[in-house]
């Protein structure tokens, strides 16, 4: 079939009412209400863990709601599948590509669709029809024959939305599609999404940048906590009240600060370099207090971490841990009193096929236990931090993110450590969470105890934060109070535009 | 946790069922099985006679079980245990009848010592493997296929390529039905030594530190990483002490064959391995339990005896056994699947 531009019109292409999703215990979806029509860009946006890839897997078919009602172009639409999505033409194109890499653009572009003449590749119906999808995104110019790992990343995207043209689809749903992008890949991004919604196709935008979506997008719904919280004409909100609507509770709240004082310094580094990153990094860090390390991903702040609790190699510098001195493994960090939480719960973090008691004791355990003991010592920790869950045997793969990240903190509060490395500690997990682990760091830093926290998200940091060190390249920066940065300095460092003044 | 909801109390009762049944799975298969062969052939089936043969047969495959019940739940696996088990055989039978090596003249070994040679040879063949895993960073699978074959060749050289006559001694009624005036020990003793160090490595699976280890580094080897496991170390002695299960295994397959033999347990190693999944083990690691292992190695013997007793022919066991595995895997996956 040759691809026919949709008419351009304003009637309602897809509507969502009232659609839930629960896994076991955890409501993930609590009654959402979307809309959008053709031509149209909406925005949907909401902190990480509001629901909004749970939304997306129910709409893309990967999941089927419990209950709600969805209709596409006044049609129940009721997807059973990601490939009965795609036929009904609701396409989706999600931070990871989903690409053949090794085959051309145009086999990518017509993958699952491929016409034939009999057993055999219709090659220049191939050819034809990826050229005229790519046509239709303004974009010629890009080699068909070329093998997908050739292009560059924006280009390889451009290749996803042009197979998602190429189906013919009605709803084309970009979830976070300037992640990974420069700014100039951005900018024709931009004026890619604006000529297909002349061509009429209903677009939903999903992103964190509230920038990007005060400039893409026509209406906006906010989901917090499982729920569509509100929405409106993008152009009739303000920035600020976006955001009340997705944290729905003031940043005080959010971030408890008691007042604190810094004691003694408790870890000193001293011009350390790793085997590729950090290059140099030095800080001091006291009891009674959570020093925070900003900058963008790829500076190095996890290997610094890591290579203070012995997961990477020490090339150089010093390091003094209290009485220690020198580098040393993770078994010899926890026996001083460092512990850590690692970026990555899934993959590192967590042991999910073993239960909660095993995984918040596995760093402490005596040579014979008792297993009933273990389950005590966990259920203190697990109702310390309102860990949500059935009891103490239960697989912690069974655990939502946010309790998942409780369960990584609780370990650490187990074994008591004096200095904590945080890396990434909320990082995609609901905002009740979050707002406990902030709670916690902060009782700790008030009984004395020393957190060392990195985070991609500013208004995190400067939130918990006594200090701040701004890492770019491998290179640590010195550490400033709070009060004398502002988000905007951090940028600049960070993005090594020179020094802030 | 002090407010359950009444969704959350059938939740619980729920997974309380589903945690039971994970553990009784196997046992319920085999009950089902004994009861359908008891049935089918209740003259022949289920005597004591019978009943003993089958633990005789079903011992050797259950010690060997034992250690690789631990390599799997640390997330490895060992192919070489039947070549290890043959290879311990021929030692075995070459301490006990003396022998030179390099000039060197070995006196015969009195039989204890023997088999502690024989075990010895096979935490030595655990060892190999635990070195070329952790220090070459290998997958267990590539290596202990190597050693699948090498050390079956060492057997066949140890042995000359012929069977290792060795002169009688106690060794050879470990795994022999008892004579009346032994009747008070019910079981024959080889028997009692395997559920002995059953109880032993379940023990320690659930109490001890290292067996807590073993699980952790198989369910994720990083977050053990992480936690200050020393995962090297823990996966050597994993290797080692299953070598040493799998030595004494070979003790007790000696103490049947009353010879040496290079060529015999040829395939055990996947009747272990099998027995291990079974029993409710994950390939992936990081699960499985001794209690579970052996009820999988018993539910293979019971098939196989009960389709002799039924006058099947071999061909129709090794079809039916077949299935069995594949089922009971199936089943495990659906149960997850559920939760």
């Amino acid at each position: 079939m040759p691809v026919e531009p949709v008419a351009v019109t304003t009637a309602e292409r897809l509507r969502m009412v009232g659609v839930h999703k629960r896994f076991g215990a955890t409501i993930a979806l609590g009654g959402v209400d979307l809309s959008v029509a053709g031509g149209e860009v909406l925005a949907l946006v909401g902190e990480n863990g509001a629901g909004k890839s749970t939304l997306m897997k129910v709409l893309s078919g990967a999941h089927l709601p419990d209950d709600g009602a969805m209709c596409l172009d006044g049609q129940p639409y009721r997807p059973r599948n990601p490939l009965d999505a795609r036929r009904a033409g609701v396409a989706m194109i999600y931070q990871e590509l989903s690409l053949a890499r090794h085959l051309s653009v145009m086999e990518n572009i017509l993958l699952g669709m491929e016409p034939t003449h009999g057993p055999f590749m219709a090659w220049n119906l191939v050819r034809k029809r990826s050229a005229e999808a790519m046509a239709q995104l303004g974009r010629p110019d890009i080699p068909l024959d070329a093998p997908v790992y050739r292009l560059s990343l924006a280009e390889q995207q451009l290749v996803e939305i042009a197979r998602a043209i190429a189906i013919g689809c009605r709803v084309l749903v970009l979830d976070e599609p300037t992640s990974s992008l420069t700014k100039r890949d951005i900018v024709c991004l931009f004026d890619l999404v604006t000529r297909l919604k002349q061509q009429g196709h209903a677009i939903v935008y999903i992103s964190h940048f509230l920038e990007e979506v005060k400039e893409i997008s026509d209406r906006f719904t906010v989901l917090r906590d499982g729920r569509s919280v509100g929405g409106g004409l993008t152009a009739d909100a303000s920035t600020d009240q976006i955001i009340a609507m997705m944290v729905g509770r003031t940043v005080d709240e959010l971030y408890p600060r008691s007042p604190r004082t810094a004691g003694e310094v408790v870890l000193e580094v001293n011009d350390l370099a790793g085997a590729g990153k950090p290059e140099s990094a030095s800080l001091t860090l006291r009891r009674g207090e959570i020093l925070g390390i900003a900058g963008l991903v790829g500076a190095g702040r996890t290997e610094l971490l890591r290579s203070l609790f012995g997961l990477a190699a020490v090339r150089s510098g010093k390091i003094k841990f209290g009485a220690y001195v020198g580098a040393s493994s993770p078994a010899g960090r926890w026996s001083q009193g460092m512990g850590m939480v690692s970026e990555d719960r899934k993959a590192e973090g967590l042991a999910l096929s073993l239960s909660l008691s095993d995984n918040i004791t596995l760093s402490k355990l005596p040579p014979f236990l008792s297993p009933s003991r273990q389950d005590e010592l966990s259920m203190r920790w697990i109702d310390r931090l309102k860990i949500r869950c059935r009891s103490p045997r239960q697989s912690a793969g069974d655990l939502s993110g946010g309790n998942q990240q409780k369960l990584a903190v609780a370990r650490l509060l187990l074994h008591d450590v004096d200095v904590l490395l945080l890396d990434e500690p909320t990082r995609g997990i609901d905002v009740g969470s979050k707002a406990q682990i902030y709670q916690v760091m902060d009782e700790l830093a008030c009984a004395g105890k020393a957190v060392l926290m990195v985070s991609s998200y500013l208004p995190e940091l400067m939130g918990v934060c006594d200090r701040i060190a701004v890492m770019c390249r491998g290179v640590l920066g010195d550490a400033k109070p709070v009060k004398e940065l502002t988000e905007h300095q951090i940028m600049l460092e960070a993005t090594g535009s020179g020094e802030a003044a | 946790m002090t407010t359950l909801t009444y969704e959350a109390r059938t939740e619980t009762r729920r997974s309380n069922v589903r945690t039971l049944l994970a553990k009784v799975g196997p046992l319920i298969g085999l009950v089902f099985v004994v009861a359908l062969f008891s049935s089918l052939r209740p003259q022949r089936f289920p005597t004591f006679g019978n009943v003993e043969v089958m633990l005789l047969q079903t011992t050797v495959v259950a010690t060997g079980a034992l250690g690789m019940t631990l390599i799997i739940i640390a997330g490895g696996i060992d192919l070489s245990i039947g070549s290890a088990i043959a290879l311990v055989t021929v030692a075995i039978a070459r301490f006990l009848g003396g022998f030179e090596i390099f000039g060197l003249v070995v006196p015969p070994a009195p039989p204890g010592l023997a088999a502690l040679g024989g075990v010895a040879v096979g935490v030595l063949c655990g060892m190999l493997n635990g070195l070329l895993i952790t220090r070459l960073k290998l997958a267990p699978f590539i290596v202990t296929l190597g050693t699948w074959g090498a050390l079956r060749g060492a057997a066949k050289g140890l042995a000359n390529e012929m069977m290792v006559v060795a002169p009688s001694t106690w060794l050879n009624s470990l795994l022999k039905t008892l004579s009346p005036g032994d009747r008070w020990m019910l079981l024959p003793p080889g028997v009692w030594i395997m559920l002995a160090l059953a109880l032993c490595v379940g023990a320690m699976l659930r109490y001890t530190r290292f067996g807590r280890h073993i699980f952790a580094i198989g369910s994720n080897e990083q977050t053990a990483r992480l936690c200050g496991v020393p995962v090297e170390r823990s996966k050597l002695l994993i290797y080692m002490l299953a070598g040493a299960f799998a030595g004494l295994a070979g003790v007790l397959q000696f103490s049947y064959l009353t010879v040496g033999d290079c060529t015999t347990a040829t395939g055990m190693e996947l009747d272990i391995i099998a027995a291990v999944v079974i029993g409710g083990a994950s390939l992936n690691g990081g699960q499985g339990s001794i209690f579970g292992s052996l009820v999988g190695a018993l539910i293979m013997t019971a098939v196989g005896n009960g389709c002799t007793k039924m006058d099947y022919r071999n061909w129709v066991q090794e079809i039916v056994t077949g299935g069995i595995i594949i089922f009971a895997v199936a089943l495990d996956r659906l149960r997850q699947r559920r939760t």
